[in-house]
C-alpha cells in the first residue's frame, strides 16, 4: 500500500481566500458573453433547419435582403469548402470539413436546428423578419436518431460517402459508422475461462446537455482592413481564433479575440458556432455584430454528449480478483462524426489492475446535433456500465463492494489497458476514505438504499502561457491565457503569492486577449489550474532570479552571491549581512534603473499530467407509489494531488457530483418520431433544482503529482464519472431493481418495481 | 402590438372583442408562447388594472378571488391558507418563487392547459368563475371552462375576473398533490385535488374529488366522490378512491410520462390526497 | 406603433425609457437601461437569472414587460451592495465560494435577499424550495445554500 505523502507546510497554497474576481461576480460587474455592447452594433439571428434531414435544393436570400434594416446576410456561399483535416478540441477531435459544415449547413441539412443561414439587421425585430423571408427549398429524407438503428445496413445515410475508419480491410459500403477503435490487453478468452463467475450486460444511456446557464454570445466587429475584434464566452480564445481564421481565410494575426468572462462551458464552449458567423456578417455589414443564441438553440443546435450503448462483460474469481473485462461502447456523434468513443473505451478500465481486457468502440453519425465535450467525454458513459457490472459481482459474491474494488484497484505500477504505467495515483486512498468515512457506515431509513463507485479521468497539460509583471511598488499583475470558468483566477495567484512570498490579494490577475499572450490551448482536460499553474510558477520564479540579478547589480556583488530566502533577495556567503535584503516591493521601486520592468513569461507545453480517481457514495430513497427517486445523501472523495484553493476543489466535487445525479435521474434528449427534440428548454430538460439534492459531502485526498511544483492534477472532470453508477447501485438496493438504462425516470422505475413485485 | 391596460371591466370587454386580443394577467405562459412565436397577439389587455381581479374578499358566502391576483399574494392572505389549505398549495405549486410573485388562478386556467396545478384545486373546492363580457355577466364552475387543450367555453370579448370559493364546510379540510419528477420547477405528470367534508361523527358527507393532466382537460371525478361520500374515508373507501379516479383516466403517453404510469400515480395519489384532507377535515 | 415612454424607479433612481409593447423588463435593463447584472438564461422563467425585485416581490425581469414596470419600484443586483458595503449575503457568498462561473450568482442573490426579507431564520429546506427556480449547473447549490443560511443567521445578529 501506498504510503500517504506528508504534507508539507504552505502559506498560500490549501488556505481560502476570496477570489480575486469574486466581487465583481457578486456585484453584477463582470461581463459576459452577451454583456458587451458597441456602438452602431448589429443583431445577428442564425435560420435554423426545421427538419431532421433534408437536402438543401435552394437557398433565396433577396428577399429578406431587401427588407429594411437588413444589413447583411451569410450562407454557406460565403464559406469556402475545406478539405478533411482533424485538429484536437479539448480531448476531442473535429475535422474542419465538417465544421464548417456545421456552422453553416452545406450540402444537407443533417439535424433539426442544424444553421443554414445568419442575418445582421438593425434590431431583433428586423432581424426575425428577414429570417422569415429566406426561402428554402428542402428535399426532405428519411431520418435516424438511434445509434443503433444508425448502424443498420438499410438505414438513412447522413454521408454518402463514410466509409468506417479502424477496419481491416477497409468497408467497401458507406455507412453511419465513423470508426471503430479497439484497446486490448492479454487474453480476455483465457482470463474468462478462469473465471467463477461471470456477468454480461448491456446498458442505454441518452444524450444530455452540459446545460451552462450562459448561452453562446458574441460580439464581432471587423475593420475595412481586415482587422477583427471578437468577445466571446469561450474556453478557449486561442483554438476559437484558429477555427474562424482557417474558415474564413484571414490570418491569424487580424483576429484578437478577447474571452469574457464564461458563465459555464463544461466542455460545451470548446467549440465555435457563433463566431465565424458574426466576423463574416460584421465584414460584410461594416458594423459590430453581436449574436446571442436563445435557449431552445443552445439545446438544439449545440453539443450535448452522446448516448450510446454499452455492453460490459466481466468474470472474477471466488476471491473477487477479476480475471477478464470485455465492453463494447457505441457512442452517438450527432450529425457528424467525432463522439467521445476512444477516451470512453480508454476509461473503461481504468479503474482497475487487469491482465486481461477487450474494449471495442464505435462511433456513429445519427440525425442529432454534433456531440461536443461534455466533462471527461465519454468516461460516464463507459464507466456507468463498468461499475454497475462490478457492483453486480460484489453482489453475487458476497464482497463488499469497497473491498471488491480495493482486490482490484488499479496503483501504481499498473499498466492500463489503453497503454501507460500509471505513476503514484489515488484511487486506493479514496476508496479507504470512503470505507473509514461516517456516511459509510451510517443506517439507511425504509426504502433507502447505499451506492458506491469509482471513477477516472486522465487529464492533460499542453501549450500554455503566463506574464507575471513585477510593478514598481511590489505589487504584481498576472495574465493567463485558460478563461476562469471557476476559480483559476484564485488558483493562480495563490500559487505566484506562494512562490513570491507575497500577499495573495497583491497580485491582480487578468485573462489576457489572444493579441497580449502566447498562445493557449484551451481550459478543457482538468488542464487549467495545472498547465496555467505551472507556468505561473516558472514565471515566478523568473521573477525571483531577475530580483536576484537586480539586487546584485545594485550590491555590485556576483548574482551568485545572492539568494532569496522568505521573501526577501539576501547577500549570501561573504557577502552575508553586508547589504539591507531587499524585498520585492523594493525590487520593483529600482527595476526602472536597474535595467527595465521585471516580467517572468512563461511559454511551455505543460507535461506531466496525471490523472484523478474519485469515489462517490450515494443514498438514495425510492417511492414505492411512483417510482420517484430521492438522493438522501452523497459523498464525492477524490485525489486532487493538491487542492490549491480547497473551496473551489470542493466546488468541482459538487458541481460534477450533481451534474452526474441529473444525467442518472431525469436528464434526456427526448425526440419525436419526426425526428425533432421535444424538450429544449429547462422546463422539460431537467436539470437538478436545489431542493432535489441534499448538501454535497466531499474528501479530499491528496497524493501528490510528482510531476507538477505542488503536486497539482486535474480535478474538474472525475467527478461526473461515478455518480450514475453509484446511484444505480443505491437505487438497486433500496428498490429491489437493478437498472441497466439511464435515466432511472419515475416511469420507469415504477414499472420496474411493479414486474418485479416491489411495488 | 398594443399594449393597454384598461381600468373597467367594461372597457376591458371591448378591446376583447377586438381582433387579436389577449388577456395578460401575471404573463408567465403568455410571455414565453409569445417569446416562441406559438402566439402573436395584436393587442395585449392588461387586466391587472381593473381592481377587481386583484383582490380578495371574504365574506359569510365564502371568498371572491380576483382572477390576476398571484400564488404569493394567495399564499399571503391571513385566512386563505387556513380555510383552504390545498386550494392555495395548488397555487402556490405554479412555476418558481419567481413565478410565485405573477401567476394568477385566472391566467393558470386560461392558459388552457390540461396540466395546470391550482385548476384541480379550484374544481375540488368548487370555485365558480365570475365572466364578464360584452354582454354583461356570468358564472360557470370552473370544471365547465376549459374544454380541451388551449380551447376554452369563453366567447369573444369574455374574461374572467374573479373566482368565487364557498366557504368551508364545518368539519370540511381540502388538498392537492401533484407528481413531478424533480420537486420543483415541472410541470404536473398528474395532478389531484380532493375537498370533504365530515359529519361531526367523522363520516363523509360531501366530497370532489379532481384530476389534472390525465385527460385533455381537468376532471372532476364524480365517481371518486361517490367513493367517499358515507364512509369514514377508511381503507375500503380509499381501495374505491383508487380505482375510481384510475377509471376515470384517459391519458396521452408523452415526454412527461406514459399513460400506464399517469394512471397508477393518479390512484396512488388520490389516496394520499384524501388522506391529507381528512386529517385537516378532522382537526376544523 | 410608437414606444411606450416609461417612468419607473431602478435601484431607488428615477429613471425613464421608450420601450416596445414586446420588450421584456430584462430587455429593457439591459438594452435601454445598460444594467446588465441580470442575465438572460431561458427567456421561460426557468432559470432565474434575471431575477428581480418588482416592488419588493421576487419576479423574472423576462416574464414582465419593459411597459409593466411604470410607476413601479426595481431593484436589480447593481443596487444590492451599499457604497463600499457589500450586503451580508454578497460577503457570504465569496467567503463561502458560492459561485463558480457566477453567470447565476445575481439572480440567486437577489432571490436570496427577497427570501431573507421574508423569512430570517430559513431552514436548509426552505432555501432550497425558495431558490428552486434558481439554476446553477456549477456548484451543486451546497455552498449557495451554505452561504445563505449564514448570511442570515449574521444578519439575524445569531
Amino acid at each position: 500500500m501506498q504510503e500517504r505523502v506528508k504534507k508539507p507546510q504552505f502559506d498560500v497554497v490549501g488556505t481560502r481566500p476570496v477570489r480575486p474576481d469574486g466581487v465583481d461576480k457578486v456585484t453584477g460587474r463582470a461581463k459576459y458573453g452577451a454583456d458587451l455592447k458597441m456602438a452602431g452594433q448589429l443583431v445577428g439571428k442564425v435560420l435554423r433547419s426545421p427538419h431532421a434531414h433534408a437536402r438543401i435544393k435552394s437557398i433565396d436570400v433577396s428577399k429578406a435582403l431587401a427588407l429594411p434594416g437588413v444589413k447583411a446576410i451569410v450562407t454557406r456561399d460565403d464559406f469556402a469548402d475545406q478539405a478533411s483535416e482533424f485538429v484536437p478540441a479539448g480531448e476531442m477531435l473535429i475535422n474542419y470539413r465538417d465544421v464548417v459544415r456545421n456552422i453553416l449547413a452545406r450540402e444537407k441539412v443533417l439535424y433539426e436546428g442544424h444553421a443554414i443561414a445568419a442575418v445582421a439587421a438593425i434590431s431583433e425585430k428586423a432581424a426575425i423578419a428577414a429570417l422569415d423571408a429566406i426561402k428554402v427549398d428542402y428535399e426532405v429524407l428519411p431520418h435516424v436518431i438511434d445509434e443503433i438503428e444508425a448502424m443498420k445496413a438499410d438505414a438513412p445515410l447522413l454521408q454518402e460517402d463514410m466509409i468506417t475508419q479502424g477496419v481491416t480491410p477497409a468497408p467497401t459500403k458507406a455507412s453511419n459508422v465513423a470508426k471503430r477503435v479497439e484497446f486490448t490487453l492479454g487474453d480476455t478468452a483465457k482470463g474468462f475461462a478462469e473465471a467463477d463467475v461471470i456477468i454480461e450486460r448491456e446498458f442505454k444511456t441518452k444524450a444530455v446537455h452540459q446545460g451552462y446557464i450562459e448561452p453562446h454570445a458574441c460580439l464581432a466587429s471587423v475593420s475595412e482592413d481586415g482587422s477583427a475584434d471578437l468577445w466571446t464566452t469561450t474556453q478557449g480564445h486561442w483554438v476559437k481564433r484558429a477555427h474562424c481564421a482557417k474558415l474564413l481565410g484571414w490570418d491569424v494575426t487580424k483576429i484578437r479575440v478577447t474571452s469574457s468572462e464564461i458563465g459555464g462551458g463544461f466542455g460545451g464552449k470548446t467549440v465555435i458556432y457563433l463566431e465565424p458567423l458574426a466576423l463574416a456578417l460584421s465584414k460584410k455589414a461594416h458594423r459590430p455584430v453581436k449574436m446571442v443564441m436563445s435557449r431552445e438553440e443552445v439545446f438544439k443546435s449545440t453539443g450535448p454528449t452522446s448516448g450510446g450503448t454499452v455492453r460490459v462483460k466481466m468474470g472474477a474469481k471466488k476471491d473477487g480478483r477479476i480475471t477478464a473485462a470485455e465492453g463494447e461502447i457505441i457512442l452517438q456523434a450527432g450529425a457528424f462524426q467525432g463522439s467521445p468513443v476512444q477516451p470512453a473505451c480508454m476509461c473503461a478500465f481504468a479503474n482497475y489492475d487487469l491482465e486481461n481486457v477487450k474494449v471495442i468502440g464505435f462511433d456513429v453519425v445519427s440525425n442529432r446535433p454534433k456531440v461536443a465535450a461534455y466533462r471527461a467525454p465519454g468516461g460516464p458513459i463507459s464507466t456507468y456500465g463498468v461499475e454497475s457490472v462490478v457492483d453486480e459481482l460484489a453482489e453475487q459474491l458476497g464482497i463488499d463492494p469497497i473491498d471488491l474494488r480495493l482486490k482490484n484497484a488499479a496503483k501504481e505500477g499498473t499498466k492500463a489497458a489503453y497503454g501507460p504505467k500509471f505513476g503514484p495515483v489515488g484511487l486506493v486512498e479514496c476508496l479507504e476514505a470512503a470505507k473509514e468515512s461516517d456516511h459509510w457506515k451510517a443506517p439507511l431509513g425504509p426504502n433507502q438504499g447505499r451506492g458506491i463507485a469509482a471513477g477516472f479521468w486522465f487529464n492533460i497539460g499542453g501549450e500554455t502561457t503566463v506574464s507575471l509583471q513585477l510593478n514598481e511598488d511590489g505589487t504584481l499583475t498576472l495574465m493567463a491565457g485558460t478563461p476562469d470558468i471557476g476559480g483559476l483566477r484564485a488558483s493562480l495567484c495563490m500559487m505566484a503569492a506562494e512562490e513570491l512570498k507575497v500577499d495573495v490579494h497583491k497580485i491582480r490577475p487578468i485573462i489576457a486577449d489572444t493579441s497580449s499572450l502566447g498562445y493557449n490551448f484551451l481550459t478543457g482536460g482538468s488542464r487549467s489550474a495545472f498547465s496555467s499553474g505551472m507556468a505561473t510558477v516558472e514565471a515566478a520564479r523568473s521573477i525571483v532570479k531577475q530580483a536576484c540579478q537586480r539586487a546584485a547589480k545594485l550590491w555590485e556583488i556576483p548574482e551568485e552571491a545572492v539568494t532569496w530566502e522568505d521573501g526577501e533577495v539576501r547577500p549570501a556567503g561573504e557577502n552575508a549581512g553586508k547589504h539591507k535584503p531587499m524585498t520585492l516591493s523594493d525590487i520593483g521601486k529600482i527595476a526602472g534603473k536597474t535595467g527595465g520592468a521585471i516580467v517572468g513569461y512563461a511559454a511551455i507545453s505543460a507535461q506531466g499530467a496525471a490523472p484523478s480517481f474519485g469515489v462517490h457514495i450515494a443514498d438514495t430513497e425510492v417511492d414505492p407509489g411512483t417510482g420517484k427517486v430521492t438522493v438522501t445523501r452523497y459523498t464525492a472523495i477524490q485525489d486532487a494531488g493538491r487542492a490549491i484553493h480547497p473551496s473551489y476543489v470542493e466546488g468541482q466535487f459538487q458541481g460534477g457530483a450533481v451534474q452526474g445525479i441529473g444525467w442518472a435521474l431525469n436528464e434526456e434528449y427526448i425526440y419525436g418520431p419526426d425526428g425533432k427534440l421535444q424538450n429544449a428548454g429547462f422546463l422539460d430538460y431537467r436539470v437538478p433544482v436545489a431542493s432535489d439534492l441534499p448538501m454535497i459531502d466531499t474528501i479530499i485526498v491528496e497524493v501528490p503529482n510528482p510531476r507538477h511544483p505542488y503536486g497539482v492534477r486535474g480535478i474538474g472532470e472525475t467527478p461526473i464519472v461515478p455518480p450514475m453508477a453509484a446511484i444505480g447501485a443505491s437505487v438497486r438496493r433500496a428498490s429491489g431493481v437493478r437498472f441497466f438504462e439511464l435515466p432511472m425516470s419515475p416511469p420507469k422505475v415504477l414499472k420496474a418495481m411493479k414486474a418485479a413485485g416491489k411495488a | 402590438m398594443r399594449y393597454e391596460k384598461p381600468t373597467t371591466v367594461e372597457a376591458a370587454t371591448a378591446l376583447l372583442a377586438g381582433q387579436g386580443a389577449r388577456v395578460l394577467a401575471g404573463g408567465t405562459d403568455l410571455l414565453v408562447q409569445m417569446r416562441s412565436r406559438v402566439l402573436s397577439p395584436d393587442v395585449l389587455v392588461d387586466i391587472k388594472g381593473i381592481d377587481a381581479t386583484r383582490k380578495i374578499t371574504k365574506d359569510a358566502s365564502g371568498y371572491t378571488i380576483g382572477a390576476a391576483v398571484t400564488g404569493a399574494e394567495l399564499k399571503e392572505h391571513p385566512t386563505l391558507s387556513k380555510d383552504w389549505p390545498g386550494l392555495v398549495e395548488a397555487a402556490n405549486l405554479i412555476g418558481s418563487t419567481q413565478v410565485q410573485g405573477r401567476c394568477s388562478l385566472g391566467g393558470n386556467l386560461c392558459n388552457g392547459s390540461p396540466a395546470a396545478d391550482s385548476v384541480p384545486g379550484m374544481i375540488a373546492a368548487g370555485a365558480v368563475a365570475t365572466i364578464a363580457g360584452p354582454k354583461g355577466t356570468r358564472t360557470l364552475p370552473v370544471e365547465d371552462i376549459m374544454l380541451a387543450p388551449r380551447k376554452l367555453a369563453l366567447t369573444a370579448g369574455e374574461f374572467i375576473v374573479s373566482f368565487k370559493i364557498p366557504a368551508r364546510p364545518a368539519h370540511g379540510g381540502d388538498a392537492y398533490l401533484r407528481f413531478i419528477p424533480r420537486t420543483e420547477m415541472d410541470i404536473a405528470v398528474v395532478g389531484c385535488g380532493v375537498a370533504l367534508a365530515l359529519d361531526a361523527g367523522g363520516t363523509c358527507t360531501a366530497a370532489r374529488v379532481s384530476l389534472g393532466a390525465v385527460a385533455a382537460r381537468p376532471l372532476l371525478v364524480e365517481d371518486g366522490a361517490k367513493a367517499l361520500i358515507g364512509t369514514k374515508v377508511d381503507d375500503a373507501a380509499l381501495a374505491k378512491l383508487e380505482a375510481a379516479v384510475r377509471a376515470a383516466c384517459k391519458p396521452i403517453d408523452d415526454k412527461r410520462g406514459t399513460v400506464e404510469f399517469r394512471i397508477d400515480v393518479a390512484g396512488t395519489l388520490a389516496k394520499r390526497t384524501a388522506k391529507i384532507a381528512l386529517e385537516r377535515a378532522r382537526k376544523v | 406603433m410608437a414606444k411606450h415612454h416609461v417612468t419607473t424607479t431602478v435601484n431607488g433612481d428615477p429613471v425613464e425609457y421608450l420601450c416596445e409593447s414586446e420588450q421584456t423588463l430584462l430587455d429593457c435593463l439591459r438594452d435601454e437601461l445598460d444594467l446588465v447584472g441580470a442575465k438572460e438564461g431561458c427567456s421561460s422563467g426557468d432559470c432565474g437569472a434575471c431575477s428581480v425585485l418588482l416592488d419588493g416581490r421576487l419576479v423574472c425581469s423576462c416574464l414582465v414587460l419593459g411597459v409593466e414596470a411604470e410607476g413601479r419600484s426595481v431593484e436589480t443586483i447593481e443596487g444590492m451592495a451599499q457604497g463600499d458595503e457589500l450586503h451580508p449575503l454578497q460577503r457570504k457568498f465569496l467567503e463561502h465560494a458560492a459561485l463558480q462561473c457566477g453567470i447565476c450568482t445575481p439572480g440567486i442573490l437577489v432571490a436570496a435577499k427577497a427570501l431573507l426579507a421574508k423569512n430570517p431564520d430559513p431552514t436548509e429546506t426552505q432555501v432550497r424550495y425558495w431558490l428552486a427556480g434558481n439554476l446553477c449547473r456549477c456548484t451543486g447549490y451546497d455552498k449557495i445554500v451554505r452561504a445563505v443560511m449564514d448570511a442570515a443567521a449574521e444578519m439575524r445578529g445569531a
